[in-house]
């Protein structure tokens, strides 16, 4: 599958991206451009993690206006395979292919460590290699990952089944801290494996970390799969996720053959 | 001879009044800390300053909207206001 990874000055997820899906997954990959106007025939396009243009005006909001975003536009609507991990998300968000907006993090802290999700939805393009209700630990790195929209939105996208990652207290036995915030207390933590945006340390709304569009062909998602997708980093949780594409992609091609 | 209207404006962007403030709430906590005890609420915005040339007071607005609601705002999130610092000035004048 021809998979293609924008890069936007200030991205820096891009290589990790890059690495999973040419070493780890064996695919064709390249690097698209921001400034280019087409997507060079890939299937699989991912916005990378990053600070694209230093994050100025709001993160996300210079790249959604880069040539590139139009022929992303184009590829969403055409069903093709659209990724956005982190600041990709944000940008996602901003070029209003997903809906609603992230807020600075309710601790106000650039929040960078490993957390647990959980998969809400295991039949989308991009899950279904994972099994519905499979909690995955992966790592955060960002200071604007507090979903909001209003009560409406997101009661539709909880009942259109859009809400695809929702953040989870860690399992019993796991070595990291319980309890995402710390302001949050003990007892409150204690047995409780669902987080509310109380709990998950960002502010995140309903604990979201991903959500999809209607269709299921665009995915934006704070952690970071391409962090943990190969054994030699102690982690292969994130791997399903390109998995999942990948199979997606060769499954469309057997069909339009 | 020609007159070419200079307009310097100024766009004020807040979080609206629904979303939560974590920026503010923090900075009101901090300030009440310190002996501002009588702060009630302190909300962050942004400004910009933006000067448009050959545009007059009323053609500013409508621009200035169409940047707000396209670029300069994320309306999930945040609200505007538009302020005319210096109406229209002609060149050569000193605003």
């Amino acid at each position: 599958m021809r998979c293609g990874v924008i890069v936007f000055p200030g991205s820096h997820g891009e290589h990790d991206v890059y690495h999973i899906l040419k070493h780890v997954l064996a695919q064709e990959v390249l690097f698209l451009w921001h400034g280019d106007e087409n997507l060079r025939d890939c299937e699989l396009v991912v916005l990378p993690g990053g600070f694209s243009f230093g994050d100025f005006l709001r993160p996300g909001a210079l790249a959604a206006l880069s040539p590139i975003i139009k022929a992303v536009r184009e590829h969403a609507a055409d069903g093709g395979l659209v990724l956005g991990i982190g600041n990709g998300f944000q940008v996602l968000l901003e070029a209003g292919l997903l809906p609603g907006a992230m807020q600075r993090n309710h601790s106000l802290r650039f929040d960078c460590r490993d957390v647990y999700v959980q998969v809400e939805q295991a039949d989308l393009p991009f899950t279904s290699e994972y099994t519905a209700g499979q909690l995955l630990r992966m790592p955060i790195a960002y200071a604007r990952g507090n979903y909001v929209d209003s009560e409406e939105a997101l009661d539709q996208l909880e009942e259109a089944g859009r809400v695809v990652f929702r953040y989870v207290e860690p399992p019993a036995g796991s070595p990291l801290p319980a309890g995402a915030d710390a302001q949050s207390a003990p007892e409150q933590r204690s047995g409780a494996r669902e987080m509310d945006e109380k709990t998950c340390g960002s502010g995140s709304a309903r604990a979201i970390a991903g959500i999809a569009n209607e269709a299921g062909n665009v995915l934006g998602i704070m952690p970071h799969p391409e962090r943990c997708a190969e054994p030699l980093l102690g982690n292969v949780d994130g791997l399903a996720l390109f998995a999942s594409a990948v199979g997606a992609g060769e499954k469309h091609t057997e069909v339009t053959r | 001879m020609s007159k070419k209207p200079s307009t310097r404006t100024r766009v004020v962007v807040y979080p609206r009044p629904e979303i939560l403030d974590p920026e503010g709430k923090a900075i009101a906590d901090a300030l009440r800390r310190n002996g501002f005890e009588k702060i009630s609420e302190v909300r962050v915005g942004k400004s910009f300053e933006i000067v448009l040339e050959g545009v007059g007071a009323d053609g500013a607005t409508e621009m200035l909207e169409q940047m707000c609601e396209r670029f300069l705002v994320n309306p999930v999130i945040e609200d505007f206001s538009i302020e005319m610092m210096t109406a229209a000035t002609s060149q050569g004048e000193t605003p």
